[in-house]
């Protein structure tokens, strides 16, 4: 834990020192100031640091995660260490109030045994000095040769009263230096000397008051070692009348051994409750996780599609109310999503009865049209153009019924995908095959470049082919005679067709609405032209089953290009096309205005719109300076987006267009190349986007 | 012309006024339509007539097409063009799979039904004698018959052709889209989900073990090519 909140600060000082490289502008000056010079210690100490946190890091690593996602685990610890905590605190207490009650009453019982001991030793030297005052003229030197044995005799006399209960010490009295019989005595093999604290000896020192304080015994025989003990003494005269210190040692060995087992007792039942209390806070978090986890494991289940998953629900408390919402959810996501399938499949069925249904009369009606119209030079003009009529609507109604039918097959998500690896050539070449006497009638040549290398893509051959005829035939159809280019590449993970033609081209927010069901760019000439209303939409539908994208882009007046991105393999995501949604020679790539004059600054404002709006015209500013000189190879990294959405940045942006393989594009190769006018990626990107992602 | 001595065409759809269109049309072709509109009684009515082919819509009532088509495959190879109302995926590839060499999508053109019908009877003119070899396979051309080791295996008259297409030629790789053309007579490309099946099929009745092919070749990405012999 302590290492999430100490890795950042090396972190933060490494990151610093580069951060001004970025940097640009008078900010960073102070930033560079404050790197260099202030920082400069930590920036040398830190990598060191962090490989030292990083490597204690690693190890606690899972634990940490452990702690993170198991609750059981941290509620048992937090238990632990708190009840830890509560028990060690009860302890200290417990203990405490244990020794103040046994050494109350020890000290009582010492006082009064001393208190009494002092006594008999004032009386003594009392009843001593009234005989040796009868003496008085006796030497010096047997009065102090008596005082040495009465000494001696007080010392085994108090002493022998409380045989191994106490000892009794006599000490001189500080300043006393008359040396020889006032030496100190001891009971009991005791070392008076050392056994009595000095402070203590200091504090009755001259004065006639009982003092007391807690000591170690330490005897003359070293192999008894020392003791605790309470020590009482008393300054008191001889019965020469001079001061000494008389001490009585109370051992505290018994209190000692009591507060030891009391300790150890408590040491036992406190590892014991904590113990306990740890596995009881175990059990009880299970009650509760188990359900739970439990509840989490089979929410996964259902999300992974098995319904029939239910929680186990026993008793009526809060876990089982949860077991029983749980299921009873369980239970209607279940049945509402049989409901949708059912829908679904009966969607399906009808798809189908309608399709078989419908189909039988209409064979036999064509047929019989068909048979009308082989026969109409027999019959008079009207009849005969009756039956022309008729053949004609009859197979629009059956492309209609066909594209219908082929709609709701998507829509009910029984479209299925016979993806295997073919060669998109030779597709196109099938499908401009099959569009040249349209584009004969309509004056138009269709020319494919980009075909001199195999481009393989795993995908449906019938779908693809349909797809491209939908684009072909209607860039035949709106290209008014102009040329169209069908235009193939591969690179990256992606394959691409584009279809360019040179018609009347896309109004502004008609780049997405093409794609829409039955939308017709005139509703005033609707009519005439023929087509369903539905290619394109089947078109978006299949390219979205491949995985694929389908966009489309035009300027009005200056053509469009409608464009199939496909991914290599199946089921691999798209990241970008190999052809640039906006061709090379599009009139703003050109840059030429409507005129046909080439663009200059003051023109920019009255640049005709692109399709989906010009908000990127003054980011494409500074670009539009550079010259386009661009190079006929593929940067494969640069690919994904062909700019399209990755970055808002000049650089980037134009990398992503020379990407692009240069493919030769219609005839106006010397005026694009020196017209530097761009794409602004947010305008492919909305497209994109928004075809794509209906 | 010999294919159109056998016209004889069994029609089996239960809407009659489908069924009537279709005579009209196939007379008018010069062909000898006959009518049956059951499931139950097409086997026998396929026994009655002799048909050179057989017209099979799917939804009978009674026995259904798929079961109609495999009792029929089960006694003879005569050619069956399936006509059906749905062109998805699985309706087709079991009709096929259940021995039907061609199939029609409804609403289809006379013309294009005509077409079909006759590009089913086309194999029928006699063929030069020509002995063939592929794997060890031994083809008589003009006996019509398949050998291996003297046991002779009975194929359909489709299967055959496609065998024979493929042993005519045993150096090329055939594309899905040349065989459609040599074999099923169509002039621009179709559903080559055809081809599949039937090579399936074929391969089902030729080869010694039909998951590892050694007859009839899978070249991955181009089409089909003959074994070497």
């Amino acid at each position: 834990m302590s290492g999430d909140s100490a890795a950042p600060a090396p972190g933060g000082t490494g990151d610093r020192t580069g951060r001004p490289v970025g940097r640009t502008g008078a900010g960073s000056r102070w930033g560079r100031l404050l790197d260099g010079g202030l920082l400069h210690g930590g920036v040398q100490g830190s990598p060191v640091l962090r490989l030292f946190l990083r490597w204690v890091r690693r190890p606690l690593l899972p634990v940490m995660r452990l702690w993170r996602r198991n609750i059981q685990l941290r509620v048992v610890v937090t238990t632990l260490l708190m009840s830890l905590g509560v028990v060690l605190l009860l302890g200290f207490v417990v203990i405490g109030q244990v020794r103040n009650g046994l050494l109350d009453a020890k000290v009582k019982a010492s006082q009064s045994q001393a208190t009494g001991g002092f006594a008999v030793a004032k009386q003594r030297a009392d009843e001593a000095a009234t005989a040796t005052g009868e003496a008085a003229s006796t030497t010096d030197g047997r009065s102090s040769q008596n005082v040495i044995q009465w000494m001696s005799d007080l010392v085994s006399s108090l002493s022998s009263g409380g045989q191994g209960a106490f000892d009794v010490v006599t000490l001189p009295a500080a300043g006393d230096d008359s040396g020889g019989g006032r030496g100190p005595r001891a009971s009991g093999g005791v070392d008076p000397t050392a056994s009595v604290p000095e402070e203590l000896r200091a504090r009755i020192n001259g004065s006639m008051v009982a003092a007391q304080s807690y000591a170690r015994i330490v005897y003359k025989d070293s192999d008894k070692g020392s003791q605790p003990a309470l020590v009482i003494g008393k300054q008191v005269n001889d019965p020469n009348g001079d001061p000494y210190q008389l001490y009585y040692l109370f051992p505290l060995s018994q209190e000692e051994k009591s507060l030891s087992l009391v300790k150890g007792t408590l040491t036992t039942a406190g590892l014991f409750v904590v113990v306990l209390l740890g596995a009881i806070a175990w059990l009880v978090v299970r009650q509760v996780v188990t359900p739970v986890r439990m509840a989490a494991r089979i929410a996964e289940r259902l999300s992974a599609g098995r319904l029939q998953e239910r929680m186990k629900v026993t008793g009526e408390d809060d876990i089982a109310r949860l077991g029983e919402a749980f299921n009873k959810m369980a239970q209607n996501l279940q049945l509402k999503i049989q409901q949708l399938e059912d829908l679904s499949r009966m969607q399906r069925r009808f798809v189908s009865d309608v399709s078989h249904e419908l189909r039988t009369p209409l064979t036999t009606v064509r047929m019989a049209a068909d048979v009308i119209h082989e026969a109409r030079e027999d019959f008079d003009s009207v009849t005969a153009r009756s039956a022309e009529l008729l053949a004609d609507q009859l197979d629009r109604f059956e492309s209609l019924l066909a594209d219908l039918l082929e709609i709701s097959r998507f829509d009910a998500g029984a479209a299925a995908l016979e993806a295997e690896p073919i060669d998109l050539r030779e597709v196109v070449h099938r499908v401009v095959g099959g569009a040249e006497p349209l584009a004969e009638r309509k004056g138009t040549r269709i020319r494919v470049v980009g075909d001199q290398q195999p481009v393989v893509a795993e995908a449906d051959a019938r779908r693809v082919e349909r797809v491209l005829r939908n684009l072909v035939v209607n860039a035949v159809e709106h290209g008014e005679g102009r040329d169209v280019v069908v235009k193939l590449a591969s690179a990256g993970g992606a394959v691409a067709v584009a279809v360019r033609d040179y018609g009347v081209g896309l109004k502004p927010g008609e780049a997405t609405r093409v794609f829409s069901r039955f939308w017709r760019a005139d509703p005033a000439r609707a009519r005439t032209t023929g087509g369903t209303g539905l290619g394109l939409s089947i078109a978006l539908e299949d390219a979205r089953l491949h995985g694929g994208w389908l966009q489309a882009w035009g300027e009005p007046g200056g053509g469009s290009q409608f464009r199939l991105t496909l991914p290599r393999t199946a089921d691999e995501p798209l990241r970008g096309s190999p052809i640039p949604l906006e061709p090379k020679d599009s009139r703003r790539n050109r840059g030429l205005d409507d005129a046909g004059l080439p663009r200059g600054e003051e023109k920019r404002a009255t640049v005709p719109v692109q399709a989906t709006g010009d908000r990127t015209a003054s980011a494409r500013g500074p670009i539009a300076s550079r010259p386009v000189a661009v190079p006929p190879t593929a940067d494969p990294t640069a690919l994904p987006g062909n700019g399209a959405r990755v970055v808002p940045r000049p650089a980037s942006d134009a990398r992503g267009q020379e990407a692009v393989p240069a493919v030769e594009t219609a005839g106006n190769g010397s005026e694009g190349s020196a017209a530097p006018e761009r794409v602004g990626p947010r305008d492919v990107t909305q497209q994109g986007e928004a075809s794509r992602g209906r | 012309m010999m294919s159109f001595m056998k016209g004889r065409v069994l029609v089996v759809d239960d809407d009659t006024a489908l069924a009537e269109m279709l005579g009209i049309v196939l007379r008018g072709e010069g062909f000898e339509p006959s009518f049956v509109a059951d499931g139950d009684k097409a086997l026998a009515a396929f026994r009655e007539t002799k048909p050179d082919l057989v017209l099979l819509d799917l939804m009978l009532p009674g026995r259904d097409g798929i079961e109609v088509c495999r009792l029929i495959r089960a006694e003879s190879g005569v050619p069956i063009v399936m006509l059906t109302a749905k062109s998805d995926t699985v309706d087709v590839v079991v009709g096929l799979e259940s021995g039907a060499d061609d199939y029609v999508v409804k609403p289809f053109k006379p013309k294009e039904l005509v077409a079909r019908i006759r590009a089913r009877l086309r194999r029928s003119e006699e063929p030069a004698p020509e002995q063939l070899a592929i794997g060890d396979l031994v083809i008589d051309v003009a006996g019509h018959s398949v050998k291996r080791d003297g046991q002779s295996i009975a194929l359909t008259p489709l299967e055959f052709d496609l065998l024979v297409a493929l042993a005519r030629k045993p150096w090329q790789v055939f594309t899905r889209e040349v065989l459609l053309e040599q074999v099923w007579g169509y002039r621009h490309a179709a559903d080559t989900r055809l081809v599949n099946v039937h090579v399936q099929r074929l391969r089902s009745k030729v080869e010694k073990d039909p998951e590892k092919p050694e007859i009839v070749v899978t070249v991955r990405g181009v089409g089909y090519k003959a074994g070497p012999s």
